[in-house]
């Protein structure tokens, strides 16, 4: 780039200004006129409306929406008051427009740096029709990336900066900022941190729930997971293929149908209270959702019910690749079947399933339906914002789409990325197929 | 020793049979309750006192309040075009990711796996404003909006794929550059028709995703009763002003959708695991 600059002749540098130039020169007149239709494209963008977007990016908006008097005409006039979230928006979705040119501008410097060379060593220069060839070969990735590149920016990246800006302002039913509101730096951090107050609290109870949840989940799910696989590939089992099935069918039906109807079974006139009274067993509703203490047993059981399936399905597999001389080894030392799953199948499968450890613990801090579908964080203490069993994904939603506190919730999902990143990105990188990606090609 | 022996088996098969049935009771009684006669969420007995078909036949006539055939039909053409769209995104980005070499690969998958760290709807409230600046949020064109979302952002999904695309050995498309056959020619010639478990996986699993999705669908329908998909439906009958009455239409419409999701599942499931166990064996 610099080079370009620097050893360029006068139409590479011409192209710095005026896109395209130094490819028309050069004969490329398609691809120069495309350039140079881009840079005009931009340029009545950034004055038609760019500019403005990012001029009011730092002030967002001040102007009430509401009615004025007009003295000419002697009437109340409707004023369209500023609404800082769209002004946010568009100034983010500019600064992304910016950015994309820019890369757009290197790439026209380059490209004419590049054809001035080909064309000083007499080489040949590749014509339009032969760019768009080379899309189809060298340049493949090119054809292929642009437009999931394009969306993932459009659906993920642009949506996720904005929730990531909203955390820094004010944006909430709080004093009624939803159409008006205002940077204030870490404001939001500072009172989520602060255990004195009732965000706080909340706070810190969400989050040790969270991890607690999450390491209970995991481990269990892939401990009881194991032995139900090992249960069914055992020597002596009949039918293994129908226990599989049978297994299997509870996690292929559709989550929001299995837990909503779960819930449904388990309320207080459900079908096993119902049961239990009519056995005799119980006098009373057991209260499975309203008490604090049951409803987290029972979201941990009944995620026992959705994850044991899933754990058994992975792990089946690589418990018949587990090499038999240890486990005949073991015989001949008089191991029971205890000591053999503690001391060689639990720590070979630790070893080899790392990865997938991570990814269901990352699911699980992240696992949503399960709470929502089967609890909504219930129950929740007066004054609360959140329940008894709300993950901080669960909290994150109630928070935005119930109460409106959108600059809340912002700020809860930047701590669950942290609380994930901090957590899983190191060992990913540590994990041997990252390293090795061609390891045994 | 023997008898120790059909003793543990008995164990074994005992234990499996209990666990199966608590497995299997939930799906058993959500069937029962489809053809129950008695309306109302609440029962006395785990059998029903009288079976019936009217609840089927109320879920597919009965479409002033909700309707489900509506939301059926909307569900397919949205699932339709996103699981087309996601399987072109995925297997593009697999392709290139497993195969080519290019300046940017290794950031943008580091990129991916941090992107994934994010809960995937921490940034929905976004995602419904920047469809409504493009227009997308009114009328028919929701339907657009629903593929969109469910299919736009598909590519980040690319590490399954990937690791199928990786074993498939490099000397086959190397085979075929020297008879002079061009990237593209290898990726549609060579590489496409060897994935067939993994192509089957991809369209599956984005082919499912709107049918058990309601989070985004909620969101992006808001009151547009009109679009909405039969996740959503089935979520509205349990909300208190209907389940009186809805209830064990509830349940015959959670049966219509879960048999055929249940038989997509375990052929996808079935894909992975070939996938799993690499391209060209040998």
């Amino acid at each position: 780039m610099v080079k370009a600059l620097t050893h360029g002749n006068m139409f590479t540098r011409l192209s710095c200004l005026v896109m395209g130039i130094g490819n028309i020169v050069c004969g490329q007149i398609t691809k120069g006129i495309i350039y140079l239709l881009a840079e005009a494209a931009f340029i009545y963008f950034m004055i038609t409306n760019g500019i403005h977007c990012l001029a009011m990016l730092p002030g967002l908006g001040d102007r009430q929406q509401g009615e004025v008097w007009n003295d000419a005409l002697g009437v109340y006039e409707y004023v369209k008051g500023d609404n800082s979230l769209i002004i946010l928006l568009y100034g983010i979705a500019t600064l992304f427009v910016c950015a994309a040119f820019v890369i757009f501008w290197r790439s026209n410097v380059k490209s004419a740096y590049e054809q001035q060379l080909k064309k000083e060593a007499g080489r040949h220069i590749n014509s339009f029709a032969e760019d768009i060839k080379s899309l189809f070969d060298e340049n493949l990735h090119k054809l292929l990336m642009t437009l999931p590149v394009a969306g993932i920016l459009t659906f993920t990246i642009v949506p996720l900066v904005f929730m990531i800006a909203m955390a820094f302002t004010n944006y909430s039913k709080i004093d009624s900022h939803l159409v008006l509101f205002d940077w204030v730096g870490l404001e939001n951090f500072k009172q989520l941190f602060n255990a004195g107050g009732s965000l706080g609290k909340n706070f810190w109870s969400v989050l040790l729930w969270t991890i607690v949840w999450a390491v209970l989940a995991t481990g269990l799910n892939y401990v009881l997971g194991m032995l139900l696989a090992i249960l069914i590939n055992r020597k002596g089992t009949k039918l293994k293929g129908l226990w599989r099935f049978v297994f299997i069918l509870s996690i292929a039906v559709p989550q929001f149908v299995s837990l909503l109807v779960i819930r449904s079974m388990l309320t207080q006139d459900g079908i096993i209270n119902v049961m239990l009274k009519n056995a005799g067993w119980i006098e009373k509703a057991l209260p499975f959702f309203t008490n604090a203490t049951w409803a987290r047993i029972t979201v941990v059981v009944v995620n026992l019910w959705v994850g044991i399936p899933y754990t058994m399905m992975q792990v089946t597999g690589i418990l018949q690749n587990i090499p038999q001389e240890i486990y005949e080894a073991a015989d001949v030392d008089g191991a029971n079947g205890f000591v053999k799953f503690f001391k060689i199948t639990l720590p070979y499968m630790l070893f080899v399933t790392t990865p997938y450890l991570i990814t269901t613990f990352t699911a699980n801090i992240n696992n949503f339906n399960i709470v929502y579908l089967l609890t909504k964080g219930d129950p929740v203490m007066a004054g609360d914002t959140a329940g008894k069993t709300d993950l901080l994904v669960t909290w994150l939603y109630k928070l935005t789409v119930d109460y409106q506190y959108y600059n809340l919730g912002a700020v809860i999902g930047i701590m669950t990325f942290i609380l994930l990143a901090v957590g899983s990105l190191l060992v990913y990188r540590r994990t041997k197929s990252y390293k090795d990606e061609e390891g045994f090609q | 020793m023997k008898k120790k022996k059909i003793a543990r088996n008995v164990v074994a098969h005992f234990v499996l049979s209990i666990l199966g049935i608590i497995w299997v009771s939930p799906l058993f009684w959500i069937i029962l309750t489809s053809f129950r006669a008695q309306k109302g969420a609440y029962t006395s007995s785990f059998f029903p006192k009288q079976y019936t078909l009217d609840n089927y036949v109320k879920l597919f006539t009965d479409t002033n309040i909700l309707n489900f055939p509506r939301m059926f039909t909307n569900t397919l053409v949205v699932a339709v075009f996103s699981c087309i769209i996601s399987t072109f995104f995925v297997l593009s980005v697999a392709y290139c990711m497993s195969r080519l070499r290019f300046r940017l690969r290794k950031p943008m998958m580091n990129i991916a796996m941090i992107l994934g760290l994010f809960p995937a709807f921490m940034a929905m409230v976004a995602v419904y404003y920047i469809l409504k600046a493009i227009g997308l949020s009114e009328g028919a064109m929701i339907r657009v909006a629903l593929v969109l979302v469910y299919s736009g952002s598909a590519g980040i999904q690319f590490y399954i794929a990937k690791g199928f695309f990786d074993t498939v050995p490099k000397s086959i498309d190397e085979a075929a550059r020297i008879d002079g056959a061009t990237r593209w020619q290898v990726f549609t010639r060579i590489t496409i028709p060897l994935s067939k478990p993994i192509i089957v996986y991809t369209v599956l699993t984005s082919f499912i995703a709107p049918w058990v999705d309601f989070i985004f669908a909620r969101v992006i329908c808001r009151a547009n009763a009109n679009y909405y998909t039969v996740a959503i439906g089935l979520w509205q009958m349990l909300e208190k002003e209907y389940v009186d009455n809805w209830y064990t239409c509830f349940a015959a419409g959670a049966v219509c959708i879960s048999i055929p999701i249940a038989v997509l599942f375990i052929i996808m499931q079935r894909c992975y695991n070939d996938s799993m166990s690499g391209a060209v064996k040998g």
